[in-house]
């Protein structure tokens, strides 16, 4: 066992699970998505991201692409939401947390494919 | 080298993990803390301000609005969050700076700015390996006439040197080693511009390591090496590579030459010079007993150059072995007058100082100049440096290493035939070089003319080639004729044409041009741009071999309008 692996791994996958409790529940309700939930998501892909920074090979220049990509929804997301909450100041109406949520379902996706590719990675190392 | 980016991006995880980790607790921490509204209603801190609070302080800009009055537990809070967040910037813009500043970093910018640099030269180039006297001559030649070239020396300070440099092209340079194939192809030894490379070190087994290289990953291209040993050029001979110079061979070619025929000395200096340097006048070395100071490399050279004519030498060497080489050798410096004398000074016609030391060599001068002031005095110089005390002991004849062997590359480089013409030369006598070298000098004044070559094809003289094929009879004098009037005879003289394996010196301006001639000119820079201009196009062509101008369209409609109103208005 590596611990350096465990922690790659730990953030990857908790990236996804995150990101993921985020996303579930109904698409434009306020009460089913936790803006606490949705800071973390951010916090780990961040350090997810930087964990995958400086891998020379093939599977670590993809890891890295998936993980810009979930960045890169999630911080949009989080300036919907700023946005609405302190600029036009329309609260979270149904339709801002639909775009919300849905900037943060491709985040996921985004993620799934990265946690694929760690997992066949793994299987792939073993056999 | 891409090798460092991965490892400074590894490196740069543990700070930005801090960076996102401090950020992350403080945002939360002001997020979590209950807060009021300045009147006491408890109103919440959204992400977004703790977010805003926590840039400002974390940076220590300090900006200080706040979107409410802090509480006290605020308060709190915010001063934790200045040690947590002002440490961990400070930590990671510190590693960040050092990183930066390392020497290696440095050197992977220094060597990308130089890729990028090489990859911009969208015309043919020449890759210098080594930058000393030799390379720094070749290089400003190279730029003067608008050629482009790119230098690599193991030495940072050449380099630097190269920078300072007032070229009139831009000419990048690397500190790296010349030997390695990866340095070669980061100067662009693999670009289709790179027209050749020119191994021009110090190092004969650097120079070796180049042209092995350069031969092997582009085996067409142009390569000139440096040898300082035969044994070096034997070897590079056999790999194939084109010019290979030694520069103490090409000391005895020199002196060889100045003794046969001053004249013959004087076209080979005319000829194999970087331009834009004075011409050289015509030595006449006599032909009495010589003292040879030095008996290196460079003194058994002009030792043997003197011998092959036939003329006795008394070599003075420090070293013992050396001199007993030679019966009647004197040991010594040559420097002192004692061993001046013992070698006859006073009924020596000659002498050279040819150590590898410029200030012994010098003192040799002065003090050989002392006890016989009729002397013909041949210097050695080693270092470019040194140019203005050897201008003051004004030896008759000064042979400078990098001076003459960069004139020699230059010569291979712009007209390869230079060397042929210069084999072929050496066999007429003084009257013939004499009658040429005062004709050259007359059409190129004081300064070295150009010389250049034509290559009679379809590729190089589309204009020529196109009329021969209408069967035209076109003459050399026809090439040489002035563009704008066609009476006029551009400055030039054809020295040489090569048909096939056939040489010609000299040729006759009334000979028709075949396909396939080489024609090695020389002349002054202006009749050089004239021919390329006629060669290169048509209507300019036509006007001089046939005296009618060739309009354009436009100008053509424009006269005959004008020729109607004319005729009109009669």
């Amino acid at each position: 066992m590596n611990l350096e692996k465990v922690i790659f791994a730990f953030f990857i996958l908790m990236a996804l699970t995150l990101n993921f409790g985020f996303f579930y529940g109904d698409i434009d309700n306020p009460a089913h998505h936790n803006i606490y939930e949705f800071f973390g998501a951010i916090v780990v892909n961040l350090v997810a991201t930087v964990l995958k920074l400086g891998d020379r090979s093939h599977l670590g220049a993809v890891l890295l692409a998936t993980s810009l990509v979930a960045l890169s929804q999630l911080i949009a997301g989080a300036f919907v939401w700023g946005i609405a909450e302190h600029v036009t100041m329309v609260g979270l109406t149904p339709h801002v947390m639909a775009s919300i949520v849905s900037l943060s379902a491709g985040a996921v996706l985004a993620n799934v494919v990265s946690v694929v590719l760690l997992v066949s990675d793994t299987l792939m190392g073993r056999r | 080298m891409i090798n460092i980016v991965f490892l400074l991006l590894r490196r740069l995880q543990g700070p930005l993990i801090t960076l996102i980790l401090t950020y992350a607790i403080a945002v939360l921490g002001f997020v979590l803390i209950p807060s009021t509204d300045g009147q006491g209603h408890p109103a919440p801190m959204s992400f977004f301000h703790a977010f805003y609070i926590v840039s400002y302080t974390a940076t220590t800009i300090g900006f200080g609005e706040l979107p409410n009055l802090f509480t006290d537990a605020q308060r709190m809070w915010i001063t934790f969050v200045i040690y947590l967040t002002v440490i961990g910037w400070m930590y990671s813009i510190g590693t960040i700076l050092t990183l930066v500043q390392e020497q290696s970093f440095k050197k992977m910018v220094r060597a990308l700015t130089f890729r990028r640099s090489v990859s911009r030269i969208v015309e043919p180039f020449y890759l210098v390996c080594g930058y000393g006297d030799t390379g720094r001559a070749l290089v400003q030649g190279l730029t003067q006439t608008g050629r482009r070239a790119v230098v690599i020396d193991q030495n940072a300070d050449r380099i630097n040197a190269l920078a300072l440099e007032d070229l009139d092209i831009k000419v990048p340079g690397l500190t790296a080693d010349a030997g390695k194939p990866d340095t070669l192809i980061l100067a662009g030894l693999q670009s289709p511009y790179c027209a050749g490379v020119l191994a021009l070190t110090e190092n004969d087994q650097i120079n070796m390591q180049i042209s092995i290289s350069a031969k092997l990953l582009r085996p067409e291209l142009l390569i000139v090496s440096r040898a300082q040993t035969s044994a070096t050029a034997a070897n590079l001979a056999s790999l194939g590579i084109d010019y290979i110079f030694n520069p103490f061979t090409l000391f005895s070619r020199i002196l060889s030459h100045a003794l046969h025929s001053p004249s013959l000395y004087a076209l080979d200096e005319t000829l194999t010079s970087v331009p834009h340097e004075h011409c050289s006048a015509p030595v006449d070395p006599p032909r009495g007993r010589w003292i040879v100071c030095g008996f290196g490399r460079f003194g058994q050279a002009l030792f043997e150059a003197l011998s092959g004519e036939g003329i006795t030498c008394t070599v003075v060497e420090t070293d013992p072995k050396l001199a007993t080489c030679i019966p009647g050798s004197v040991i010594g410096r040559g420097s002192e007058a004692e061993v001046l004398l013992k070698a006859g000074i006073g009924e020596a016609s000659g002498i050279i100082a040819g150590t590898d030391n410029d200030t012994n060599n010098l003192s040799i001068i002065i003090t050989a100049r002392r006890l016989n002031p009729t002397l013909f005095v041949i210097a050695r110089q080693n270092h470019r440096d040194n140019d203005a005390i050897f201008e003051a002991a004004h030896p008759q004849l000064v042979l400078q290493n990098g001076r003459i062997l960069a004139g020699e590359v230059y010569a291979a480089i712009t007209s390869p035939l230079v060397v042929d013409f210069l084999r072929l030369a050496g066999q007429e006598d003084e009257l013939w070089a004499r009658t040429l070298h005062t004709r050259i000098r007359a059409i190129a004044g004081e300064f070295n003319p150009a010389s250049w070559v034509v290559d009679v094809c379809e590729k190089s003289t589309p204009t020529v080639s196109d009329q021969m094929k209408t069967g035209a009879h076109i003459t050399l004098a026809d090439l040489q004729r002035d563009p704008l009037t066609r009476e006029i005879c551009t400055s030039s003289i054809a020295l040489l044409r090569k048909r096939g394996r056939d040489y010609q010196l000299l040729p006759n301006p009334s000979d028709v041009l075949a396909h396939g001639d080489l024609i090695l000119f020389c002349g002054d820079r202006t009749a050089a741009r004239h021919m390329h201009w006629l060669t290169h196009n048509h209507n300019t062509f036509r006007y001089v071999y046939t005296g009618e101008e060739v309009q354009s369209r436009l100008m053509s409609l424009f006269v005959r309008g004008k020729q109607r109103k004319e005729t009109r208005t009669e």
